[in-house]
């Protein structure tokens, strides 16, 4: 009798903390649907507007737009993983498969812990202090992508470590039985059974990096010169593939005109952009998926 | 490569030596081998012969050393932090642990099957020819030759010719493990280890393994085997070591040691009455 009482109870239980478990669920699910909802609607208008996502950003007057901001975004997108990625797979390479158990081993992946944490403004001032001020740079996409790269690389690092960790200790083993090394076997074995979980941790820390706005105010700069993409000097501030000149991006674009703008669009202008913004992480996230879905089934059967 | 070490074998007890040591062609001995973590010593000294189409079980309860000893053979306690292994294994005349010795090329030699079937993330064709291709073999007919022979060795090749392309962990459990041991045969070892290979397996993949094991015997594959399993032990070995708490009590000619048993300790294991 009183087993089955307290069977009861636990059932009981059981049920309230499934409903309590959907209930919260539901409420996350709610506010970031809205969120998108929200951000999406409110700059509908400017999304499909082709002389607003091409066009230049004006100062004062109204019918500003966005184009040199939406292409500084992706080249610094792709330079910061350019820069980022090989160096956090040869450091997650390293502390999952090489190092071994020790001070020193526990003290990197400390720190990289603390630095993953980091706050973007303390690496955005860094990056003012030694890449724009000490070194010279100025404000420059180069700047910008150096910091970025140190605001992702721990992240990055860290999301790869625990991919590969994650793969099974009997991969491992099989390929050293058969007398590979340790570098053939994370190569060929390791990495294509972590890939779909690397390709995860980069698409989310490439969301992080597009929409950043504090690390790059002070480094990249918030001056977005025309871009004529029949320029290929590489000295020209228009060149668009210069990497010394400055680049405000999406992110920090909706900052400076929040703040500082002057234009009497600005309420349209700045939730058209973040419209943008949205929609490109958005679009990020569903290739690449499919881009490590398709990569996961070349390199495991083909 | 050394030619094989023919001489007789000095350490081994005396017990259930019905065969003439003399006659078998060792390919491999430990001779006192230890395993040590951190101060614990997992496996007393050892020493043990083993001949090319010979089928030895490893037999004993659950933390008895057994896998432990298994794995100081191939030297795959090196990748374990903290593993020391003492001792002598003797591979053709040569010590493994001796400085200078190619541990990828002695592993190419010394195969392993581990206790869960434990295939590439890779085709069926490729979790076979991905470690020979690594190793040297290129000519893509080369690699299907080497691909079929393989999976025929380990008695998986009707199964899978088909669709060699797919995933081998579309496979069964049981055709996994077998995949698994076509992957070690391809690499023409003259040993394979096995832990526990069928620990996993249902009856029927089990017997199919036994199977296995018996052919590679018959074609001069020294196996090594571990198992829990003392009906496998008789139906697959031709002599047996019989270990208990680190340390390896009775070895002999399986048939024998099964029937008379010398070692109070075994009597009592075989009999049920522990582990």
């Amino acid at each position: 009798m009183a087993s089955s009482s307290a069977s009861a109870r636990a059932r009981r239980q059981d049920h309230i903390a499934t409903g309590v478990l959907t209930a919260i669920v539901a409420v996350i699910c709610v506010a970031l649907v809205a969120i998108v909802v929200y951000i999406v609607g409110s700059g509908a208008g400017k999304l499909f507007d082709v002389s607003f996502l091409t066009g230049k950003p004006q100062q004062f007057k109204a019918g500003g737009g966005i184009g040199p901001e939406l292409f500084n975004s992706f080249y610094l997108l792709v330079l910061t993983l350019l820069l980022s990625l090989p160096l956090s797979l040869g450091a997650a390479i390293y502390l999952a498969e090489y190092a071994h158990e020790g001070p020193v081993t526990t003290a990197a992946k400390t720190i990289i812990e603390t630095l993953s944490s980091l706050p973007s403004i303390v690496v955005g001032l860094f990056g003012m202090l030694f890449f724009v001020l000490q070194l010279g740079w100025g404000f420059s996409i180069m700047s910008g992508a150096l910091a970025l790269t140190m605001f992702n690389l721990p992240i990055l690092t860290r999301v790869i470590q625990q991919a590969l960790e994650a793969v099974p200790r009997d991969q491992r083993d099989a390929g050293l039985a058969l007398g590979l090394t340790r570098w053939e076997t994370t190569i060929h074995i390791l990495i294509p059974s972590a890939m779909p979980a690397i390709v995860t941790g980069v698409i989310l820390s490439a969301g992080r990096v597009f929409g950043e706005a504090a690390a790059l105010i002070y480094t990249a700069g918030q001056s977005a010169p025309m871009l004529d993409f029949t320029n290929f000097d590489l000295s020209s501030a228009s060149c668009p593939w210069n990497v010394w000149r400055p680049a405000e991006t999406l992110a920090v674009h909706i900052w400076k005109i929040n703040s500082e703008g002057v234009v009497p669009d600005l309420a349209a202008v700045s939730s058209g952009t973040a419209a943008v913004l949205m929609v490109c992480i958005l679009a990020f996230n569903i290739i690449a998926r499919i881009v490590g879905r398709r990569l996961e089934r070349r390199l495991t059967a083909e | 490569m050394t030619p094989i070490n023919q001489g007789p074998v000095s350490t081994r007890p005396a017990t259930g030596e019905g065969d003439a040591a003399d006659l078998r062609s060792v390919i491999l001995e430990t001779r006192d081998v230890t395993v040590t973590y951190g101060t614990h010593e997992a496996l007393h000294p050892t020493s043990l012969a083993f001949a090319a189409g010979e089928v030895t079980s490893l037999i004993g309860p659950s933390g008895c050393g057994k896998s432990t000893y298994l794995r100081s053979i191939n030297l795959m306690n090196r990748e374990i932090e903290g593993c020391k292994v003492g001792g002598q294994v003797i591979y053709r005349g040569q010590d493994v642990n001796a400085p200078g010795v190619d541990l990828f090329e002695l592993r190419k030699h010394i195969g392993m099957v581990f206790q869960q079937p434990n295939p590439f993330h890779k085709s069926i064709y490729e979790n076979v020819a991905f470690a020979p291709r690594r190793h040297g073999i290129t000519k893509k007919s080369d690699l299907d030759q080497l691909v079929e022979e393989s999976l025929r060795a380990a008695a998986i090749w009707d199964e899978v010719k088909d669709k060699l392309s797919e995933s081998g962990f579309a496979l069964s459990g049981g055709q996994q493990q077998r995949l698994c041991i076509a992957r070690t045969l391809a690499m023409h070892p003259d040993i394979v280890l096995m832990d526990e290979p069928c620990s996993a397996l249902d009856p029927i993949s089990t017997f199919a393994v036994e199977e296995t094991i018996r052919s590679m015997a018959s074609r001069g594959i020294c196996t090594i085997i571990v198992t829990h399993n003392m009906e496998q032990a008789a139906r697959v070995s031709d002599r047996c070591a019989f270990f208990l708490l680190g340390e390896m009590v009775e070895t002999g000619v399986t048939a024998e040691m099964f029937a008379n048993p010398s070692d109070q300790r075994l009597d009592d294991y075989l009999t049920g009455r522990f582990g």
